[in-house]
């Protein structure tokens, strides 16, 4: 029987498992979403469609599955962009599915016409312009592999009016036939044997974790290599919440605004083992004085991350979880020797204790004004274990990072290598709609919080109740934060300068609104808005020119921390 | 340090513009880079030449190879291989001159394709150095238009690529 192409996406959709999609209707995806109507897909309307990508995004994040959105051409299919981008830089796999002209009027300038292929090459892991009906059922079965595949990201499908419209045979195939897309699995047995010997000679190793641990879902093999060694673990901001806070072989998040511990042990570490992470420029600081005195293990399955900012003596490409398993298996052939080299690290634990005690993760507390540090810790112990915590990109993103101790992978989403704001509402609202009986937070700025506000009505629409946390200060936190310590407190267009009444904006949308103002309020509006049904706001008015500390300067060393600032 | 590579990759639409793209926006540098199907028509070779230290070039190489549409990335750097360029030079050719532009193409087993009053075009075909060569004797007669097709290259020995 011949189906129509929008017919065959949504077959194919249900057959690749996929149960929600995120979207925003328009001309050229008509078709599809009249089909819709009779599928037992769920699609949740958003009110903008960077909203819908990052609705996917937080789905994928929270679920590991592939997130699904879909956009009509033009300026729906622009306005995903920052979404796809935020996804791409974090390796989330999405399937993003946006509407084009018909083909006999591509590059003609066509109404609402924009060549999104081009426009998206740098910004996903590949795109496809479907333009014959008979191609589409192969494409989408590509798109949803290399999506979840190897290193995963986002894959764009730009699908012609006419394409949808035209009729053919549907079969959907059961393999995938690339020949240059051959993704590396399997780590080699040798690299791991020769990680292994390196790892139990060291006398300083550091585990430093990336997102990777989390898109592979390792974390339990990670906890068995970290307890096998007793090797002290920190993580990125993507690796956060794979590994649990409170261990204590956990030394928190490294980089700029890590814990001087976690950066302490770095420098002086003798063996670095990279598992998933990628050396980025916020975790690494100055490269001339990153980890001057470690050799470098470095696991990940995407070569191109191994050697790009530092060099490496000892590479291993291939999925995490699989290497740590040779790992894991390895060591445990050698128990007489790890539970040597759990001895020889005491004067390494030792070491780390000192800097622990001498500039432990902490901040001035205050009986008048609300810090916001001192939210977050209220929140973490009021929430449950299983919330899922999603931030924005600023000051609140960092304090939450620093004091939400996280204990379960796949809790914490934050967009981390993009810096988006204006995602943490959207993800928490796609994190609900695959979680609807769990706690889902968003913890955000007023800056950020204002950059997806219309999600509210999404929340309200879908009965979504997601919890948002604004820390109000009135300003562009973190920006304001560089101009003070470095612009001379030049404060360049970071007040913002309209006091926004937030609980009146919920309440617009038909959402709860609840405010703080003082320190002894706190408590009791977390306790109530978690108590509450729906979605609401919890606004803290907190002390404005609060900074995010420690702080390694651009282009410092990691050693150069700011520990306080006046 | 000037590096050739060539790379096999699924004769597509849009395929040009990621190899182009990727280079572009990682700021590697393309001295010249020619393309054309291969026996097996579904298969495009392009020859690129760049330049960049020992890290760029693997980064180059391994970033090639993370592109869907590649299929194989061949670096000859180290490598024993044949190096070929073709040039078409319109050149000015007078009275004088005319005798002394055949010498030369003579020389260079170039051919003059076409021949007006004033005007010779000639064909030549080597490495780049040759080709650098025989444009700095035909300068001085004035050379009106000219067009390199850039290198292409091809290793040295029985070993091919699947007979492609």
């Amino acid at each position: 029987m011949k189906l129509t192409g929008s017919k065959i996406l949504l077959e194919s959709l249900v057959l690749e498992g996929v149960d929600t999609i995120f979207g925003y209707p328009g001309g050229t995806v008509i078709n599809i979403y009249d089909d819709l109507m009779g599928s037992s897909i769920k699609h949740v309307l958003t009110r903008h469609e960077q909203a819908a990508v990052h609705a996917a995004d937080g789905y994928a994040r929270a679920t590991g599955k592939v997130g699904v959105a879909i956009a009509t051409s033009g300026p729906g299919a622009t306005n995903t962009i920052t979404g796809i981008a935020t996804a791409y830089m974090d390796s989330i796999p999405l399937v993003v599915i946006t509407g084009q002209v018909p083909t006999a009027l591509i590059g003609n300038d066509a109404f609402q016409e924009a060549d999104l292929i081009g426009i998206t090459r740098p910004i996903t892991k590949h795109n496809y312009l479907v333009r014959d009906v008979n191609e589409l059922a192969r494409i989408i079965k590509q798109a949803f592999y290399i999506a979840r595949t190897g290193r995963p990201g986002p894959v764009v499908i730009d699908l012609p009016k006419d394409v949808q419209i035209a009729t053919a045979k549907f079969e959907y195939p059961d393999t995938v036939e690339l020949r240059g897309y051959k993704p590396t699995f399997s780590g080699n047995v040798r690299m791991v044997e020769k990680a292994v010997k390196m790892m139990l000679t060291a006398k300083k190793p550091v585990l430093y974790v990336g997102g990777g641990a989390t898109l592979a879902d390792a974390h339990n093999e990670l906890m068995e290599l970290a307890e096998t060694l007793q090797a002290p673990v920190t993580t990125t901001l993507m690796g956060m919440a794979c590994f649990p806070t409170r261990h204590p072989l956990s030394l928190g998040m490294l980089g700029m605004h890590g814990t001087y511990y976690a950066n302490m042990a770095v420098t002086n570490s003798d063996l670095l083992i990279a598992l998933g992470a990628r050396f980025d420029d916020r975790v690494t600081g100055k490269i001339s004085t990153f980890a001057p005195h470690a050799k470098i293990i470095h696991v990940d399955v995407d070569p191109t991350s191994i050697k790009k900012n530092v060099r490496v003596d000892l590479p291993i490409v291939g999925d995490l979880r699989d290497v740590l398993k040779k790992m894991n298996k390895k060591l445990a052939e050698h128990r007489d020797e790890t539970t040597q080299a759990g001895e020889t690290l005491k004067p390494w634990h030792m070491e780390i204790a000192g800097w622990r005690k001498e500039q432990p993760m902490t901040y001035k507390s205050s009986k008048t004004e609300i810090k916001p540090q001192f939210v977050i810790e209220k929140l973490r112990e009021l929430a449950s274990d299983d919330a899922i915590i999603t931030t924005e990109v600023g000051q609140h993103q960092m304090w939450t990072a620093q004091f939400f101790d996280f204990t379960q992978p796949r809790t914490f989403l934050s967009s981390g290598g993009l810096g988006t704001m204006g995602y943490g509402l959207p993800a928490a609202l796609g994190a609900q709609a695959a979680f609807p009986e769990r706690q889902v937070i968003d913890i955000s700025g007023d800056g950020s919080f204002q950059m997806n506000s219309q999600e509210l009505a999404t929340l309200v629409q879908y009965r979504l109740p997601v919890k948002i946390v604004i820390l109000n200060n009135n300003f562009l936190g973190m920006v304001r934060q560089w101009q003070q310590l470095f612009f001379d407190k030049r404060y360049s267009q970071t007040c913002m300068e309209l006091p926004i009444d937030f609980i009146k904006l919920a309440e617009a949308y038909g959402a709860n609104g609840l405010r703080a103002s003082r320190p002894d309020e706190v408590e009791e509006v977390i306790r109530q808005a978690l108590a509450m049904p729906g979605p609401v706001i919890m606004e803290f008015k907190v002390s404005r020119e609060e900074n995010v500390v420690p702080m390694v300067p651009a282009g410092a060393g990691l050693n150069e921390m700011v520990l306080r600032t006046a | 340090m000037r590096h050739t590579i060539s790379v096999l990759v699924e004769n597509e639409f849009g395929v040009l513009t990621r190899v182009a793209g990727l280079f572009s926006g990682r700021g590697f540098n393309i001295e010249s880079l020619s393309v054309a199907p291969t026996l097996d028509a579904t298969i495009s070779r392009m020859t690129i030449v760049t330049s960049g230290d020992d890290r760029i070039l693997e980064q180059i190489n391994k970033q090639l190879n993370k592109l869907i549409d590649t299929i194989k990335v061949i670096d000859f750097t180290g490598e024993d291989f044949i190096e070929r360029e073709m040039a078409l030079i319109k050149v000015t050719a007078e009275e004088a001159t005319r005798a002394e532009i055949l010498r030369i193409c003579d020389i260079f087993r170039g051919k003059v394709v076409d021949i007006t009053p004033k005007c010779y075009t000639v064909e030549v075909t080597g490495s780049p150095v040759k080709v650098n060569a025989i444009i700095d004797l035909l300068r001085p007669m004035g050379i009106k238009e000219l067009v390199r097709s850039g290198p292409v290259v091809l290793g040295r020995g029985p070993k091919g690529w699947k007979g492609n």
